[in-house]
């Protein structure tokens, strides 16, 4: 179980994820500081960490649109937040899958701030207004990089059967 | 059934006569580009070692391209330490096709790319930039991911888990009319299909107003693809391509044409008549909320900006100069102006062009990203409009969420310098 803790619209940018003039920070674990750098209130909530593991963005069409930076989707899996949408962009998803961020595909979810979200394997449950919407499965061609654990022990499987 | 052409060439990649849509291929990639999110890349490859007790080992050195052009000259001493960890980690695996901040051979990646004959038609291309789109100008199958995938990808040397994507046919007919450009064109169709209208698809580019179309406003439609959210573009190659190649990019190497099958299967087909456009806008803050220039003409605009991978090119910079020639931008307004690449810079320098734009107030800057991602001068202060030719307007692009940025032509750009307003290049 897992409350919403932030409602998006939707075309929600990598920029607005993970604003541009913070990309000189790389790493996974210095990027969650800036999660949502612009919305500062929200931003605080996370850095004081008064938004528990497990809580839930609940956004609109095409979250994660514009830019390939990593950043954006290591940002948020650094406050182990999951992000509801009825779709996301190309390359965040694929970026989400990677690290291990959990992402939910729900084209009829709705849901306000403070409800809360029971998720399971192919239905978001709105557990505060009794309705239950189905989810779609990930692009078939990620789903064995989530099996490994994300794609650095995916591809240290591979490196290593490359080598002997 | 026929295939698109991304199909044929993921098929070749892949080692198969043919690949369905939908279908999980793992393609070997033949070029591998990354800018300063190298240092992220680095990173994730010596991960993905961890723990085996194998020496990190790139698969082809050869085929791996870095540019220095987010944050150029670093803006910071953390930009500046990144920058080094990444010339030491290309000195230590022998990386080739390096370009550093340097006027002899740096600028910025989607154009280095294209013009130093990195890119041939039917490769696959993967970049850690969501405009390696850009690519497709030329036949390619050129697409963004992240720096984790990057890294699996130095070491594998191919794209793990690719899904064949389904491609959207876009047909442009017909003749430009004055003054209206390729970036006109690919407004138009981002505001059409919306900014997720081809995702996870491939748009494939035809007609014969694209065949009468330079390489450069190829790249221009290309790089703003995944606006709309392709994958990729991509126009099939012919006597244009081979011109630029040869012509452009030193190549010498034989030049594969192929193109898609006659009978290919696309998800829908898009028709455009080039003769009907006008000048177009993407208003803040997505790139999909396009207007015409004139229903927006008259509002006040505080900085033009010209150039990026999208409109730097030496024909978008001689658009510009040749509508400011002469002339002084309004007294309120300031323009920067960032070629591509310093080769553009240097012929445009060659041409007058530069001296041209800041005999009217323009300042000349150095080719870099730096402007467009708000990361790096050119910021905006609250409350101020930009009219750039850049590729996106979000919320706080430029630096500034309290600021909002307009995308356009090169010609609308520099049109609106000369009365401080958005203004019809048209008159």
């Amino acid at each position: 179980m897992g409350t919403v803790v932030l409602k998006l619209g939707n075309d929600i940018s990598t920029d607005h994820i993970y604003p541009g003039r913070f990309m000189a920070t790389v790493l996974p674990s210095e990027t969650p500081q800036f999660c949502f750098a612009d919305m500062t209130e929200f931003n605080a909530r996370l850095r004081n960490k008064a938004v528990p593991p497990g809580s839930v963005i609940v956004a609109g069409q095409n979250f994660g649109c514009g830019s390939s930076r990593e950043q954006a989707a290591s940002t948020l899996k650094g406050h182990d937040l999951i992000v509801v949408a009825p779709g996301f962009a190309r390359i965040f998803l694929q970026n989400a899958i990677n690290l291990g961020l959990r992402t939910v595909i729900c084209p009829e979810i709705e849901a306000s701030e403070g409800d809360e979200l029971e998720i399971g394997a192919d239905s978001v449950t709105n557990v505060t207004s009794g309705k239950r919407f189905a989810s779609q499965p990930l692009p078939k061609a990620r789903q064995a990089i989530v099996d490994a654990g994300g794609l650095i022990p995916y591809a240290r499987k591979l490196v290593v059967e490359q080598a002997s | 059934m026929g295939m698109t052409i991304v199909q044929k060439i993921l098929a070749r990649a892949a080692g198969r006569s043919s690949v369905a849509i939908g279908d999980v291929v793992e393609p070997r990639v033949d070029l591998a580009m990354s800018h300063e999110n190298a240092a992220l890349v680095i990173n994730q490859f010596h991960e993905i070692y961890k723990g085996t007790g194998l020496e990190p080992h790139l698969w082809d050195p050869d085929r791996i391209a870095i540019i220095f052009d987010h944050r150029v000259p670093a803006e910071s001493s953390k930009t500046a330490t990144n920058q080094k960890k990444i010339r030491d980690f290309v000195a230590k695996h022998g990386i080739g096709r390096f370009h550093d901040l340097r006027g002899d051979e740096g600028g910025i990646c989607h154009q280095i790319l294209p013009e130093s004959g990195y890119v041939l038609p039917g490769r696959v291309v993967v970049g850690t930039d969501s405009h390696t789109t850009s690519h497709g100008a030329l036949g390619a199958f050129a697409f963004g991911v992240g720096a984790t995938e990057m890294a699996a990808v130095w070491a594998l040397g191919r794209v793990l888990n690719v899904e064949v994507p389904d491609t959207i046919k876009v047909v442009v007919g017909g003749t430009l009319p004055a003054t209206v450009l390729p970036k006109d064109l690919i407004l138009h169709l981002i505001g059409r299909i919306s900014a997720e209208g081809a995702n996870f698809k491939v748009i494939e580019f035809h007609g014969d107003t694209i065949e009468r179309m330079s390489t450069s406003g190829r790249l221009t439609l290309c790089n703003m693809s995944v606006e709309a959210g392709a994958t990729s573009g991509i126009v099939p190659p012919d006597a244009e391509t081979v011109r630029y190649l040869r012509e452009e990019a030193g190549v010498s190497d034989e030049v594969d044409l192929t193109g898609p099958d006659a009978g290919a299967s696309y998800s829908e087909t898009i028709e455009i008549n080039a003769a009907d456009l006008a000048p177009q806008l993407a208003c803040p803050h997505t790139v999909d909320h396009v207007k015409p220039v004139v229903d927006v003409a008259g509002r006040k605009v505080d900085q033009i900006v010209i150039g990026s991978c999208t409109n730097g090119r030496l024909d978008d910079l001689e658009v510009a100069a040749g509508i400011v020639k002469g002339k002084r931008l309004a007294k309120h307004v300031r323009m920067l102006v960032f070629p591509a690449s310093w080769r553009i810079y240097k012929e445009a320098m060659r041409l007058g062009y530069l001296s041209e734009l800041i005999d009217a107030g323009a300042v000349v800057m150095n080719p870099g990203c730096g402007c467009c991602l708000g990361v790096h001068q050119g910021a905006l202060g609250d409350g101020e409009v930009a009219l750039s030719t850049t590729n996106r307007n979000f919320k706080g692009r430029m630096g500034n969420p309290n600021s909002e940025v307009y995308l356009c032509s090169p010609a609308v750009a520099a049109a609106s310098a000369l009365t401080g307003v958005i203004t019809d290049p048209r008159g």
